[in-house]
């Protein structure tokens, strides 16, 4: 610094000043030049001699990244991503099928049809919008709010609805709740019902692929602002950022947890001010702006592989829909609330805006996709209501790598039981 | 969550008290192993054999395990295979689930069983249920490992047995040696396993030596899972035990024999699920009487299972008396030595329990 000449010194001290706003630490006690640094082994920093303390109001929020405006106008062409149209048209119909499908599934639950389901209402973007920017050999490790995903990954509607009604064709043979879906061809890890046990689980599977020689893969592990409270979400977060692992940490901020809002989850700057904190690259977007999240999350993507480290996102959404079924959320919000967000703020409206802008989404096809969506879920629900159940023996199946001894003797007592009794039981229900 | 239990001289000047002997009777054998360097060497054999195979947990790199039981890993390794964590369970627990998901497989240690409890849902929820939640796509190929059970002057929350509490969980695999050739065959049938498994080690026995076979030390030397091992034979009464209780009951049985001439067939069973009723029927046929020991607590324990069993099978009818439990005080553990003693099976406390079964049938039983 000394050899610099005073010009660009203080060109430097202007940058400098520029970033710390950046990085709203303007707050911080006044340092003295000259001022003696501290070499502790864990803290690096200024030795002051006046005492500040610091608190959540001590730095600015950290800013919401986004591309379109509430219009889906592009607000700075040289972040509009260059997707081409069919892949424009593509994410927008998976959109629209999957709100499709929450509509219809919900209802079905509430006629008591299904035990359970969970929308995905006002979240649509950050699910599609995330997924196109990955590939399709990274890893995903979902919560329970994040089925556009597999929809955009290639996961049939079919497929879902099968796992929702715990048929024969279900590819998790009927053995869990409706939205636990899994899918190893598409990379996409069975959902697990405790929160937050998929983040340090996401961690150790980036840890995993680190190992492989050329890695090109990471891991994309959803949670919830909810879910951020549990311990597991500290411990991902230290891990993923000590064992330097290639791993995406996308949270939905979707405003409540249930019933409980996030000024009662939180008193921080969100989800994103933890990431810093924990040597954690973090952004954060505008969870309605789905090209917004393409953006982010590639170049996450890119990152994370590149460096083999962590990076953060939080994702601002609003959670439409009710928690699940199990839920009525006008018992802790106005429906006022609820409507901005279902209108201006929604995040198809949005992207279908920007699609008619370019030309290539008009009221024409907005009906024929409506109807088509509506119609593969209703064809596909009526099928799967038909479906026979997984074959009786599967109840007895893989618990074990190998059947012990004592299951396999069930399984035949079982199996000569029916074989006396075959009138007693409605076997023609059950696949063959 | 750790405390400072790394404080080996107070547990090895513990043990040089200890009141009782180990049954090291065999010591005279050519090549005596201390627990902790059996299990030390099959993690190390089972290390090189798969480069998958690797281990975390709290101090198990450069501070060699904080009870030494992954001495000089870390230096053959390196960092990648032997990873210090910081403390948080749920975190590394979750962290070696999600490694075994993602193909390798993990050993991850506890510092004590203990603290297993901060990252049980991993273990039950995610770990014992994925392969049938993915509906067999996804096995779990892990091994939880670490000092199980009550070890000295570590008072309630660092002094209990985890045995019924994993093994009530489907799709584990629970594990409990008792010998070095124990502790080395199954770690390294543990590892191999496609299964999650548990193995509840006794930080007591860790520097207790046991004779080694030739076999033993081999490298390819692994201990079936779900099998029992008859330490010792007798026809009077069966003692049906696991790790440290196997002790306690072969001390019993020494001086039972010595005393009264009674004598006491001794089942270690080794594996607590899957558990070797086979083995424990065969020998209720020959002995009809049946006493079973644990640290554990009596409610829902290894005993209380053994004695439903017996109940639902025909070796009801081989009995000729009822079955009596010995067990752990059913208490938290008492930080006073004194109460402590107490509160864990003593060797005297097997020797009533024989008595009371046998009761007045024993002078007919040694004159046959």
């Amino acid at each position: 610094m000394a050899l610099k000449t005073g010009a660009s010194v203080l060109r430097l001290n202007t940058l400098r000043n520029a970033a710390v706003r950046l990085l709203s630490t303007h707050t911080r006690p006044e340092i003295a030049q000259n001022t003696k640094h501290a070499e502790f082994p864990g803290a690096k920093a200024p030795y002051v001699t006046e005492m500040k303390f610091l608190n959540e109001s001590s730095y600015d929020p950290i800013p919401i990244y986004r591309v379109l405006d509430n219009n889906g106008s592009v607000l700075e062409s040289r972040e509009e991503p260059n997707i081409d149209n069919n892949e424009l048209v593509n994410i927008y119909k998976t959109m629209v099928q999957l709100t499709q499908m929450d509509k219809i599934l919900y209802e079905s639950q509430r006629q008591g049809r299904i035990s359970f389901y969970m929308t995905n209402y006002g979240e649509e973007g950050i699910h599609v919008g995330s997924a196109a920017a990955l590939s399709p050999q990274d890893l995903v490790f979902s919560q329970y709010r994040e089925v556009g995903v597999f929809l955009y990954r290639g996961v049939t509607v079919t497929e879902l609805i099968n796992q929702c009604y715990g048929n024969h064709e279900d590819p998790g043979k009927g053995r869990q709740m409706p939205v636990h879906y899994g899918n190893k061809h598409y990379n996409l890890v069975t959902i697990s019902s405790p929160l937050g046990t998929q983040m340090p689980q996401a961690v150790g599977a980036a840890y995993a692929l680190k190992r492989q020689p050329n890695n090109d893969r990471c891991v994309v592990c959803y949670f919830g602002d909810g879910a951020a409270s549990e311990g597991d979400a500290f411990a991902a977060f230290n891990f993923a950022a000590t064992l330097d692992c290639p791993v995406i940490l996308l949270c939905r901020n979707n405003g409540y947890a249930i019933s409980t809002p996030t000024n009662e989850q939180y008193r921080g700057d969100g989800i994103a001010s933890r990431g810093p904190a924990l040597g954690i690259r973090t952004i954060r977007v505008d969870g309605t702006d789905t090209l917004a999240m393409y953006n982010a999350v590639k170049q996450s993507r890119e990152y994370a592989i590149a460096n083999n480290k962590p990076v953060l996102i939080e994702a601002m959404s609003y959670r439409v829909g009710h928690h699940s079924t199990s839920d009525d959320s006008t018992a802790y919000r106005s429906v006022e609330e609820i409507q901005k967000w279902t209108k201006d703020e929604s995040p198809l409206h949005k992207f279908k805006k920007y699609l008619e802008t370019k030309g290539i989404w008009d009221e024409e096809a907005e009906k024929t996709c409506l109807k088509e969506s509506r119609d593969t879920v209703v064809r596909t629900m009526q099928e799967a209501e038909k479906k026979k159940r997984p074959h009786w023996k599967e109840m007895l199946e893989d618990v074990y790598y190998d059947m012990p001894p004592r299951i396999q003797k069930q399984m035949k007592q079982m199996e000569e039981h029916l074989k006396k009794y075959p009138d007693k039981y409605p076997l023609d229900q059950y696949q063959d | 969550m750790k405390m400072a239990l790394k404080s080996s001289p107070v547990i090895f000047g513990w043990l040089s008290r200890l009141p009782r002997h180990f049954s090291t009777s065999s010591a005279l054998a050519a090549k005596p192993m201390t627990v902790r360097d059996a299990l030390n060497s099959a993690i190390d054999e089972e290390m090189e054999r798969d480069d998958k195979v690797f281990i975390l947990g709290e101090e198990v790199a450069q501070y060699d395990g904080a009870y030494k039981v992954t001495r000089g890993l870390w230096k053959k390794y390196g960092d990648k295979r032997v990873i210090d964590t910081p403390i948080t369970e749920i975190g590394f627990a979750g962290i070696a689930v999600g490694a075994a998901f993602a193909g390798l497989k993990p050993i991850c240690e506890f510092m004590t069983f203990n603290f297993s409890m901060q990252a049980i849902d991993h273990i039950i929820n995610s770990a014992a249920k994925t392969f049938y939640m993915s509906a067999g796509e996804v096995p779990v190929p892990i091994v939880f490992r670490g000092p199980n059970g009550a070890a000295a002057g570590v008072a309630a929350q660092h002094s209990q047995c985890f045995a019924a509490w994993y093994s009530h969980c489907p799709g584990l695999k629970v594990l409990m040696p008792y010998t070095s050739e124990d502790a080395k065959g199954l770690l390294k049938a543990a590892v191999r396993s496609s299964d999650p498994v548990v193995v509840l080690e006794d930080e007591i026995l860790y520097g207790v030596p046991f004779p080694m076979s030739d076999e033993a030390l081999d490298s390819n030397f692994v201990v079936p899972i779900g099998k029992a091992k008859i330490e010792r034979e007798g026809k009077h009464i069966t003692l049906v035990c696991a790790g440290r209780g196997t002790d306690t009951a072969l001390n019993a049985a020494k001086e039972l024999a010595g005393s009264s001439g009674i004598e006491c067939e001794v089942i270690n069973l080794r594996s607590i699920r899957p558990l070797d009723f086979d083995t424990i029927a065969r020998s209720i046929s020959k002995t009809h009487h049946l006493v079973t020991v644990e640290q554990g607590w009596p409610q829902s324990g290894i005993g209380a299972e053994i004695c439903a069993r017996v109940m639902e099978s025909p070796s009801f009818f081989e009995l000729d008396a009822p079955v009596w439990r010995v067990t752990g005080a059913d208490v938290p553990m008492p930080y006073t030595r004194s109460l402590e003693l107490h509160a864990l099976p003593r060797h005297s406390d097997v020797i009533a329990a024989v008595n009371a079964v046998l009761g007045n049938k024993i002078s007919a039983a040694s004159s046959q």
